[in-house]
């Protein structure tokens, strides 16, 4: 190529080879788009819960994008156990102030965050939650101890909106 | 038998001529040249093409009753069972075709590994068959979901979560993948769009597969080249037709068997639950023809890693024709190989085994060796047992391996036989 002088055609075969090659591949994203979650999924993000009903040791289960959300009351016991725990022993440290605002409510999104399932409450190893298909055990914070998971039941954005409601989303 | 077809009619002289459609297809199906040892191993390409073609007519047919939303699926098929006249028919066809369609693909797959039917110059052939596979393992799963119980679900949501394992980009992914936050309604419908897409693919590859076949032509057990046209080979017609309509037939009545009297026998119970996004069966397990792999993902402690190691089980397996550094094909000419293919596939057994049992304690040590083992045979066995092996010595042709000493001694002066 390069003993050979650039003319006038291979000028013209590269920049149309060019600006077709740009026309196709910006063609090509609507057609990947339209598989991401659409307007009225969007809409769907945010969930209201009311927390009166639920006494402590209790726990709901509530909706959210498709996706369960765990909400416990926790015992006292159950919160001195999460914060009891040495960061050090945690494959995803995590203090318990971070993952409740108030250390009474835990919410979190209830899927296992290795494939998915939703994790089975107040059972495993650590009184926490376990996951029935490949045996991941969390604490009573939510946070992964043992098994494939990588890291901790994640935690969704959540406001009080006062002393009895929350918002998700 | 000549090679070229003379149509007899007006008509198909005119057709020919102008489309030599029907030459094409009378040389593939008639005079092709076929070795004349092929045992019922062989028959397995034409079960398969059988279910092939079973499942897209059984399929078309579905397809006009099922409705593929979340909040109907499941009615529509129970529809199907109930109120389609024959739908029950239909879909424990379909469903139990599935089933022995991987049966079938299994054996056809392990005769390959048993002759080295994947070996110079069939490589491609075999390549082309691990596309196959792979697409028979995304329309199957694909398939499965469908019904929206609780095993379709569940492993729709374990399955895309896998995507979810790589770094960085694997939530943008998934939740592309479910067009949402979880799985619903928008991956049912696109699952059932490319579903019904998929069989016509593996379909084009098919003629592919054959057409790749049909420039070496068939390997056959003792895994020595033939001579076209020599007295090593027979006519595929009439020769291998009837035999492989024989294996058809018994194939059939097997099937027969599964729809008629055991439908449900390979499915689970679970997936007549209506599917449930708040909760997760006990114990979730995929198609008994996903075990083997299934078991790989469990064997190792991290998600990424599982997942790498999953797919990398059944990527290995285009590769075979270069991991395998003999230059003899056949297993019984290989008195070491033969031993370790049935080990192979006693392990691949093994670890469907293991697929099915809930992963702790011993189940997911043996599981680890199990897996370990399947690897150590690509990747070191195979390369290693074509330097230290020492073969037994082939046959000069098809003849030989069958013949009396007197006929040999007959052969070797020169005698006509």
């Amino acid at each position: 190529m390069s003993d050979k002088p650039v003319t006038r055609r291979n000028f013209l075969y590269i920049t149309t080879g060019t600006f077709t090659a740009a026309g196709a591949a910006s063609l090509v994203w609507p057609f990947v788009d339209q598989m991401n979650p659409d307007a009225s999924v969007k809409a769907l993000a945010s969930t209201e819960v009311d927390l009166r009903p639920i006494a402590p040791g209790q726990s709901i289960t509530v909706l959210w994008r498709g996706k369960p959300v765990f909400i416990r009351r926790r015992t006292t016991e159950e919160i001195s156990e999460a914060k009891a725990v040495s960061l050090d022993e945690l494959p995803d440290p995590q203090d318990d102030a971070a993952r409740a605002k108030n250390p009474e409510w835990l919410v979190m999104v209830g899927i296992c965050t290795h494939l998915g399932c939703i994790p089975l409450g107040q059972k495993g190893e650590y009184n926490g939650w376990f996951c029935p298909c490949h045996g991941s055990h969390y604490d009573t914070s939510g946070r992964i101890r043992k098994g494939p998971a990588p890291t901790n039941l994640e935690i969704p954005d959540y406001v009080f909106l006062n002393d009895n409601t929350i918002k998700i989303g | 038998m000549s090679d070229n077809y003379v149509p007899k009619s007006a008509v198909g002289k005119w057709f020919n001529e102008r489309l030599p459609l029907l030459d094409l297809i009378y040389g593939h199906l008639m005079p092709y040249p076929t070795p004349k040892n092929l045992n019922y191993f062989w028959t397995f390409g034409g079960i398969l093409t059988f279910c092939l073609v079973t499942q897209i007519i059984t399929g078309l047919v579905l397809a006009m009753h099922y409705v593929a939303d979340a909040d109907l699926a499941f009615a529509s098929v129970e529809h199907i069972m109930r109120d389609v006249n024959y739908g029950w028919l239909l879909r424990y066809i379909h469903a139990n075709g599935a089933s022995l369609f991987f049966m079938a693909v299994y054996i056809h797959m392990a005769r390959s590994m048993f002759y080295g039917s994947y070996k110079e110059p069939r490589e491609l052939i075999w390549i082309i068959g691990v596309f196959i596979f792979l697409l028979m393992i995304a329309t199957a799963f694909m398939g499965y979901v469908l019904p929206w119980g609780q095993m379709s679900f569940w492993g729709a949501t374990v399955i895309t979560n896998l995507f979810s394992a790589i770094p960085i980009v694997g939530e943008s992914v998934t939740n592309w993948l479910w067009g949402g936050y979880a799985v619903g309604s928008p991956l049912l419908t696109r699952f059932f769009t490319l579903h019904y897409l998929m069989p016509f693919l593996i379909f084009a590859l098919v003629i592919l597969h054959v057409w790749a076949l049909h420039v070496p032509g068939n390997n056959n057990p003792e895994g020595i080249d033939v001579v076209k046209g020599s007295q090593d080979t027979v006519p595929f017609h009439p020769h291998y037709v009837v035999k492989d309509l024989f294996a058809l037939v018994v194939f059939l009545i097997i099937f027969a068997g599964f729809v008629f009297f055991v439908p449900n026998l390979l499915g689970h119970t679970d997936n007549y639950i209506q599917a449930n996004p708040l909760q997760t069966p006990e114990h979730i397990v995929p198609e008994w023809y996903f075990l083997p792999f299934y078991a790989i993902l469990r064997a190792v402690p991290d998600k990424l890693g599982g997942v790498i190691l999953m797919v990398s089980a059944i990527a290995i397996l285009a590769f075979l024709p270069w991991l395998d550094t003999s230059k003899v094909r056949s297993a019984k000419y290989r008195p070491l190989y033969k031993q370790f293919v049935w080990l192979f596939f006693a392990n691949t057994i093994f670890l469907g085994y293991l697929g099915a049992q809930v992963a702790d304690g011993l189940f997911l040590i043996m599981g680890r060796i199990a897996t370990v083992y399947y690897f150590a045979h690509f990747i070191v066995i195979l390369p290693l047992l074509g330097y230290i092996e020492k073969t037994k010595p082939l046959p000069k042709s098809l003849s030989e391996p069958v013949l009396t000493k007197e006929e040999k001694e007959m052969l070797a002066s020169g005698a006509t036989t």
